[in-house]
């Protein structure tokens, strides 16, 4: 994370460069170099936040950090000192892990209907719109959603790591499916042309040509989602329970997650507790951050083999 | 873009003998991919659907009064929502007040300012405040922001608590956990969504039209008021609301910050509560109608933030309709 200084505003490639200089009154100067601090300030307030942030949960979480801060299971309850995160962790992989296995599946078929089959008819539109609709969807709304037909109520399967993979997997599913449908615009149709003029099916076309050729952009797209998951708490509170064993089977049990056990222990008074938060704060950020770059840096790589 | 039908339908299959078999593998295939698009339509019915049904008995119980009294005593059966409902809307709006012209000014500096090489690491940068967690925010801002934030707002009301209509506003007594630090970090936490949303729009308009009102002698500021800002009007407007609909729909980081106080006030230096931190820090132990309440108070965000996103959308979609560029 560099956060470097602004660059000095030096108009070479501004066009009106000697006009500013030379013809323009102080009051049009003034506003304009007024409205180029607010963009150099306005980027500096973003900046900020993600620096600030950053520094102080690594300083705070790195004094925690340890191989049995990771290993070790949770104390039974928060106040008490030692203990470790590690049920947090495998819980955190393991829904994060079970809910990306149904949502990309999911998303990247509905995108391929979107951009394959449906293209613009009405019912594609429809999908395409309210699946950007759904990104908007309070986390916290599928967190109840899954715990009225699947946990408390409804089907009564009560607390476990799949219910909150369910929640967590319709928080993805149409991030997927937009980015995903993206991605498959940009595989040119020449190429799905030439398939066809082979005798290739359209499912053939898809399977051979159109999905290898967007695959690195389909990654990135699902590891950001993935990332975006990992980090969610509304949704697992009440959906997952709690627990202070490690339990890596989503399907049986209750279950915790960093993020979740953030949210337990910063809201008490004890300093192990606190402590405790921001390891695992710490620890969710590397997650997550790993998550990110790695999907930047393949679609990086995407960007660079269509040029 | 080429046209959308020219990979479709040429007529392969007609032309190349092939097996039975291969058709009803590509139905199959087709079914199975609108299955899984018709899915996202199916969830979201479903969510309204069995939101509202949980949610009923606590609607019929309370009536309309649901939405407009401020009367919320669980033991009494009573659940008036109006004072969360306030909390949710004053947080969002403080949000976007703070995040709408930041966003603005760094989706600017992106597309007019920064050089080349510049704009993909600046987008970068923003996109990860967007990595953050809401929890790691909720838990900075507790831990971290809110006692110098007390003081802060302290001497803000001091000074302001003295001018006549102000003092309404940021007069004391001044919370670290309040209405503004919660709406302070809903604001960091929307930047990345309206700022990537306003740079979209920002991209459409053609390099063309702004070198035409460069070459008239405007200056940077002018050329954007005068070619720009018209063009990307609906697609600014669209993305502050779909920051708004984030705003509101954001739990954990207020639900750690905003006080979880209930009171209507105007005074944004006070504790409040919202209704995602409201459902959030009494669903896991209610029962009965007090559930049943909680829920119905998802319903109404559920649909609160349906109906912002999809205005938000139709709004948006305007800018890439009118410029005929983009898409």
């Amino acid at each position: 994370m560099t956060v470097a200084s602004p660059p000095a505003p030096t108009n070479r490639d501004d066009p009106g460069a000697w006009v500013l200089e030379r013809a323009v009154s102080p009051r049009r100067r003034l506003t304009n170099a007024l409205a180029t601090s607010w963009m150099l300030g306005s980027l500096l307030l973003a900046l900020v936040p993600v620096g600030v942030i950053a520094v102080y949960v690594a300083s705070r979480g790195a004094g925690v950090m340890s191989l049995s801060f990771l290993t070790k299971n949770l104390p039974v309850v928060t106040q008490f000192p030692g203990g470790g995160i590690a049920p947090a962790v495998v819980g955190t992989l393991a829904i994060t892990g079970v809910a990306a296995l149904m949502a990309i599946p999911l998303g990247v078929l509905a995108a391929i209907y979107l951009n394959e089959y449906g293209r613009q008819n009405r019912v594609a539109k429809t999908i395409r719109f309210m699946a950007d609709v759904m990104t908007g969807v309070p986390s916290i709304v599928m967190g109840l959603f899954v715990a009225t037909i699947w946990v408390s109520a409804g089907l009564h399967f009560g607390y476990s790591g799949f219910a909150g993979s369910l929640a967590l997997a319709a928080l993805m599913l149409p991030i997927v499916i937009r980015s995903c449908e993206e991605m498959l615009k940009l595989v040119p149709d020449d190429l799905r042309q030439a398939s066809d003029a082979l005798g290739a099916r359209r499912w053939r076309t898809v399977v051979s040509v159109a999905l290898p050729t967007a695959l690195p952009g389909i990654v990135s797209g699902a590891m950001l989602a993935v990332a975006r998951a990992a980090g969610e708490t509304a949704p697992l509170l009440f959906t997952i329970g709690v627990t202070t064993k490690v339990n890596p089977n989503v399907f049986h049990g209750t279950n915790t997650t960093l993020s979740q056990e953030i949210w337990f222990n910063a809201q008490t008074p004890f300093a192990s507790a606190t402590d405790r938060a921001w390891g695992a704060a710490l620890t969710l950020i590397v997650i997550v951050f790993v998550f990110t770059v790695v999907a930047r840096i393949v679609a990086s790589r995407f960007a660079s083999i269509k040029r | 873009m080429t046209s959308p039908a020219s990979s479709g339908d040429l007529g392969a299959s007609e032309v190349i003998p092939s097996t039975a078999g291969g058709k009803h593998l590509d139905r199959a295939f087709r079914a199975i991919a609108v299955a899984a698009g018709l899915l996202v339509l199916a969830i979201l019915a479903l969510i309204a659907y069995s939101t509202t049904s949980k949610a009923w008995p606590a609607f019929t119980h309370q009536g309309l009064s649901f939405l407009t009294s401020r009367n919320w005593d669980p033991n009494q059966d009573h659940f008036g929502a109006l004072d969360f409902i306030y909390g949710t809307v004053l947080t969002a709006v403080i949000a976007l007040a703070i995040a709408v012209p930041a966003s603005l000014g760094i989706a600017l500096f992106i597309t007019e300012l920064a050089p080349k090489g510049w704009r993909s690491a600046v987008t970068y940068v923003v996109d990860l405040l967007a990595a953050i967690p809401s929890v790691v925010y909720g838990f900075w801002a507790l831990a971290v922001l809110t006692s110098p934030a007390a003081n802060f707002y302290g001497h803000i009301a001091d000074t302001l608590g003295r001018v006549p209509v102000l003092s309404s506003f940021f007069g004391g007594p001044a919370f670290g956990a309040s209405f503004m630090t919660a709406g302070v970090i809903l604001a960091v936490m929307i930047i990345p969504i309206i700022t990537s949303l306003s740079r979209e729009a920002l991209t459409t308009v053609s390099q063309d039209d702004k070198n035409g009102a460069l070459a008239m002698g405007a200056t940077r500021w002018e050329m954007l008021r005068v070619a720009v800002f018209p063009r990307v009007r609906s697609g600014l407007i669209g993305a502050a609301m779909l920051g708004l609909g984030r705003a509101m729909g954001e739990t954990i980081a207020v639900a750690l910050t905003i006080g979880s106080s209930a009171q209507i006030t105007s005074h944004l230096f006070r504790q409040g509560d919202s209704m995602a931190s409201i459902i959030v820090h009494n669903f896991p132990e209610a029962t009965g109608l007090h559930a049943a309440a909680l829920v119905g108070l998802g319903a109404v965000l559920f649909a609160i933030t349906i109906v912002v996103n999809m205005v938000a959308r139709v709004v948006a979609n305007q800018t890439s309709a009118m410029s005929g560029v983009g898409q």
